[in-house]
């Protein structure tokens, strides 16, 4: 039982940082049809501005954890935007209207010149990270296991959550939200409509990097390592997320995170942790072969 | 009074000059954190080294660069206006010359390891050359062809590699009758995967085939009684001469005593490359009379309009299926002749890495053009090659130039697509 | 001829009984019941949204109907009953052939091309998994060069042979609407669904069109089902009219008869110009259905 209570709580965390790259992925998809395929890579930039931010602090001694997350969050998300910025305008934007293979192409290259670059600019060994939020809550304790909520699981549960809201906010409530879904439906008439497509899509990655940044935060902090590679994983995963969600779909980005989460962390613990990323991967082709529309997507009728 | 609306008017200087600092600002934005700061780590601990000048050598270099780059797009473009139509009128020739050209490298193929008999280098690197030939002809199949975006071809030819390396380790099968075989269990696996992506369209068929990769690769790192996991499998046994294997002359009839050659490590490399090059050959004249099949032709109309063929009668699903079987098949005899070329797998060459350069060569070769496959194989393995000098940039450059190719031609380097028939070449015409 | 129905008292190649199509909640075809008769030109018609393409796909088993049941006499087979059948075998089986209103050519290859992939089952049969195509067998070449004469063929007739080597993506929209007209023949099918064949034509080429559908029928003893906005085109060749609105039947018959019908030019005018009912019901139809094409 409290083993269970665990799993969940650790699910729980991963799932939230998944579910935040899944967003990411969700919106791309739903802007232009197709798969960013550097946003996992962008997240793993993400990360590295982070453990480079809390290096920084450390060594001008900025000791305050809370003002320094906000910093880092702040800085991260500030330059990780401006890398999805470059994605689309350089992988995506020239690409535009030509088959659908060609841009896949091209962000297949990103993602390996960005993972390339931060092994040569930042070192190919594992970076280490002092953990700067400790402690947590005792929650149950049954046949000497002690189930324990640590404060910085509480912290990406609830950052998570805010994030949330605010971009449900943002694209329901919101003029840019308005564009960007209408560019979703159609583009050609949003842009007759007078709306500049090109700076809603260039937001909607720019939103997207955002949104891996704080997960690449996070992770920094729950794990305390980072390396160039995580970006691939964690990205197909964030991806199966936003399938296994409904792709489109903001919450069920979410869903699908939290599920993805809960699945690997009890796979892992109760089946076997080698072959965790099996059991993601085998859940993506189920979802796709027999709910492609995902648990709250809207089904596609096919046009013929 | 200005004119409301102007045409074609050359930017001022000083608009190029705020065109350039924008992009010097952008990449001083993402310069910041990757080039100018860094992280090292010291006794366990992580210090932050600053690299400035650097930064500033890269701001300056994006500025004067996209300077120079607009100037030279903005001439470029006035003298493509002033000669435009030119090029419809070639394309007509564009057939024969590749046919041409097709032929002129088939020749050097044949006689290139001649040439560079004692060169080690360059018949190793025309192999690997060739190896990525093969897969992309085989991935031609799926992806150009057919039209399936297929992301996890290298787990076809990881089963290829694995199914010889078991075969010949553990049942001492011969390079000759196992490539067979594997080549059938690989087309095997290519049906068990594409039975659940009949449904799925574009980019979901992309993602599901790249996890379909992942899942193999994890498999074979973790099921370490049959694959040797992380290890691998080495002392795999290379290929013979009909026989007769490629050794210092002992007591049993070698290559070289049997045919009174002084015994040279370079024949077995020589006599690779050939084996290679043979079975590239062979597929290329598999895939290419298949193209003037019935069922080529349905490969392509799928890729051309998946509704269209099913309004037709066309039974979509085995089209998709024989087009997976067929790609899987070359990618295992592809991995059947890698295994025994090395003599040593492990997972590590299966990575998603692999796949993602297979399709680069389809793609950027030309989708479904066979010259194209080769000329996108030749361009990706010489750049990391000519690369080596400073080998840390290989596959950064290798990523640039998968972008850069991609915008400068996203049809591919030859986009040419020559007709299976014609009707005025059969004389019915009065064309 | 006892029976004095619309459709002339010939017998149906195809009755459509009861059809419902739902998405959600919204019916987009509602109890539908029609009869195609044999060897006839019929029509679909109604205005935008009144459920026809849907009502096609349906029929061509794209869509699996929510009610009802569409049945066809075939010759040889006998009745078959289409709804349960795949959009592939719709095709084969029943021989059921279609063309979409948003034209869908195989644009890359060439317009002979496309006609040989319409052949594709014979082909793909006489090449025997492709083995008796790969040793290039006697058999198999004669059935290809058999697909091919057929192909040149339906291109003389359509007057497109001088077009047989040209990409289809490369040809104008008129001409890319008669290669999949000649690309729908090469299937050799019993019924051929046109969705709009005339929509983008000018009045040249939809006057040409007319006298092909019309040969069609004449010398092929084909059967067609339109679905067309171009008045001209449905009231000078069909036999037999379907208006939809709304995903229902409001009214069947003769072009005549519907020229007249109250329900059809309330449906394309609109309840509230009721008064207007006394005006040249056809003009006013044609207006109307033009006006809805620009």
């Amino acid at each position: 039982m409290a083993l269970a209570l665990q799993q969940l709580i650790n699910g729980l965390a991963l799932g939230a940082v998944y579910g935040l790259i899944a967003v990411g992925y969700t919106m791309v998809y739903g802007i232009i049809g197709m798969i960013n395929f550097a946003h996992g890579d962008v997240y793993m930039v993400g990360a590295f501005i982070a453990v480079t931010g809390f290096t920084l602090l450390a060594a001008f001694g900025v000791s305050s954890v809370p003002f320094a997350l906000l910093l880092v969050l702040a800085v991260a998300v500030l330059f990780t935007s401006v890398y999805g910025w470059a994605v689309e305008r350089l992988a995506y934007r020239p690409l535009r209207g030509s088959s659908r293979l060609a841009p896949l192409i091209s962000a297949i290259g990103m993602s390996i010149f960005l993972q390339n670059m931060v092994q040569l600019t930042q070192g190919a060994r594992v970076k280490p990270v002092p953990p700067m939020i400790t402690g947590g809550v005792d929650l149950l304790t049954i046949d000497g296991f002690t189930a324990r909520l640590s404060y910085s699981q509480v912290l990406i549960v609830l950052v998570t959550a805010v994030l949330l809201v605010a971009f449900t906010w943002l694209i329901t409530r919101t003029s840019f939200g308005r564009q960007q879904r209408a560019c979703e439906q159609d583009r050609t008439m949003t842009a007759l409509l007078g709306i500049d497509v090109d700076r809603t899509i260039s937001l909607t990655f720019m939103l997207g990097a955002a949104l891996a940044a704080v997960a690449g935060v996070l992770v920094t902090i729950y794990y305390g390592v980072v390396d160039f590679y995580i970006g691939f994983i964690a990205g197909i995963k964030a991806f199966t997320a936003a399938v296994l969600g409904g792709i489109g779909s903001l919450p069920g980005a979410m869903l699908g995170g939290l599920l993805i989460g809960m699945i690997e962390a009890f796979w892992s613990n109760y089946l076997s942790a080698e072959y965790k990323d099996v059991a993601t991967f085998s859940i993506l082709i189920l979802v796709l072969m027999f709910r492609p529309s995902g648990l709250l997507g809207r089904p596609e009728v096919e046009k013929v | 009074m200005p004119p409301l609306v102007s045409v074609g008017d050359a930017p001022t200087l000083v608009e190029r000059g705020r065109d350039a600092a924008g992009i010097a600002l952008i990449a001083l934005l993402l310069g910041i954190p990757m080039i100018g700061l860094s992280t090292v780590d010291q006794s366990g601990a992580l210090r932050v080294l600053t690299r400035w000048p650097l930064l500033g050598v890269f701001v300056a270099v994006a500025f004067c660069g996209r300077l120079l780059l607009r100037y030279a797009l903005d001439r470029l473009k006035s003298r493509l206006r002033t000669r435009g139509r030119q090029a419809a009128a070639a394309s007509a020739r564009h057939g024969r010359v590749l046919t041409a050209v097709g032929w002129l490298a088939f020749a050097l193929a044949l006689v290139l390891p001649l040439v560079f008999a004692d060169n080690r280098y360059v018949v190793d690197i025309a192999t690997t050359v060739l190896i990525y030939v093969m897969l992309g002809w085989g991935l031609n199949v799926v992806v150009g062809l057919a039209g399936l975006l297929d992301l996890g071809h290298a787990a076809f030819y990881a089963v290829g590699a694995y199914a010889y390396a078991l075969l010949a380790t553990q049942f001492g099968w011969s390079f000759w009758a196992a490539l067979p075989v594997a080549g059938l269990i690989a087309a095997v696996f290519g049906l068990a995967l594409g039975w659940p992506c009949l449904r799925l369209r574009g980019d979901y068929l992309a993602i599901v085939t790249l996890g379909f990769g992942e899942i193999i690769r994890v498999v074979l790192v973790n099921w370490t009684e049959l694959s040797g996991g992380p290890n691998g499998i080495s002392s795999i046994p290379r290929p013979s001469f009909f026989g007769l294997p490629f050794a210092p002359s002992g007591n049993a009839p070698t290559f070289a005593s049997s045919f009174g050659l002084e015994f040279s490590p370079m024949h077995r490399l020589i006599f690779l490359y050939y084996v290679i090059l043979a079975l590239s050959l062979l597929t290329n004249a598999l895939v290419a009379r298949l193209r003037r099949l019935p069922v080529g032709r349905a490969w392509e109309a799928m890729r051309e309009d998946e509704i269209a063929c099913r309004a037709l009668g066309m039974n979509v699903t085995n089209v998709k299926l024989s087009a997976f079987a067929l790609g899987a098949m070359l990618g295992g005899v592809a991995g059947v002749f890698f295994a025994a070329r090395q003599g040593f797998i492990s997972p590590e060459s299966f990575t998603f890495n692999e796949s993602a350069i297979i399709l680069a060569i389809v793609v950027l070769g030309g989708m479904g053009s066979q010259l194209g496959v080769v000329l996108a194989s030749l361009v990706l393995v010489l750049i990391p090659e000519l690369g080596r000098d400073f080998s840390e940039y290989r596959m950064l450059l290798f990523g640039a130039a998968m972008i850069l190719i991609m915008i400068w031609r996203p049809g591919g380097i030859l986009a040419h697509r020559e007709p299976t028939l014609r009707h005025a070449a059969a004389g019915g015409g009065h064309a | 001829m006892p029976e004095a129905s619309a459709a002339g008292g010939v017998m149906p190649l195809l009755s459509v009984e009861n059809l419902t199509m739902r998405f959600g909640g919204l019916a987009a075809i509602d109890d539908l019941s029609f009869d195609v008769p044999a060897g006839r030109i019929s029509a679909v018609i109604g205005p935008n949204g009144a459920g026809k393409t849907t009502f096609f796909n349906c029929l061509t088993g794209f869509y699996k109907s929510t009610a009802g049941s569409v049945r066809l006499n075939h010759p040889e087979l006998g009745v078959l009953r289409l709804e349960s059948l795949p959009s592939h075998q719709v095709a084969r089986l029943a021989r059921i052939v279609r063309t979409f209103q948003n034209i869908r050519l195989f644009p890359k290859m060439t317009v002979l091309e496309n006609l040989i992939v319409a052949q594709h089952n014979v082909l793909q049969q006489a090449s025997r998994f492709s083995l008796a195509g790969l040793f290039g067998l006697p058999s198999y070449r004669r059935a290809e060069a058999r697909a091919v004469d057929k192909a040149v063929d339906w291109l003389r007739r359509l007057d497109l042979i001088d077009k047989a080597d040209v990409p289809a993506g490369a040809l104008p929209y008129g001409t890319q609407r008669r290669v999949e007209i000649a690309r729908a023949l090469c299937a050799d099918p019993l019924l051929l669904c046109l969705d709009e064949p005339a929509a983008g034509l000018n009045p040249r080429e939809s006057g040409e069109l007319n006298e092909l559908l019309l040969r069609l029928v004449k010398e092929e003893r084909l059967t067609l089902l339109l679905i067309e906005h171009d008045m001209s085109v449905v009231m000078n060749v069909s036999d037999h009219i379907c208006v939809l609105n709304y995903g229902r039947k409001i009214a069947e018959g003769t072009p005549d008869e519907i020229r007249n019908d109250p329900h059809v030019i309330k449906a394309y005018l609109g309840e509230e110009e009721e008064e207007e009912e006394e005006e040249d019901a056809a003009g006013a139809v044609q207006a109307k259905a033009i006006g809805a094409r620009t």
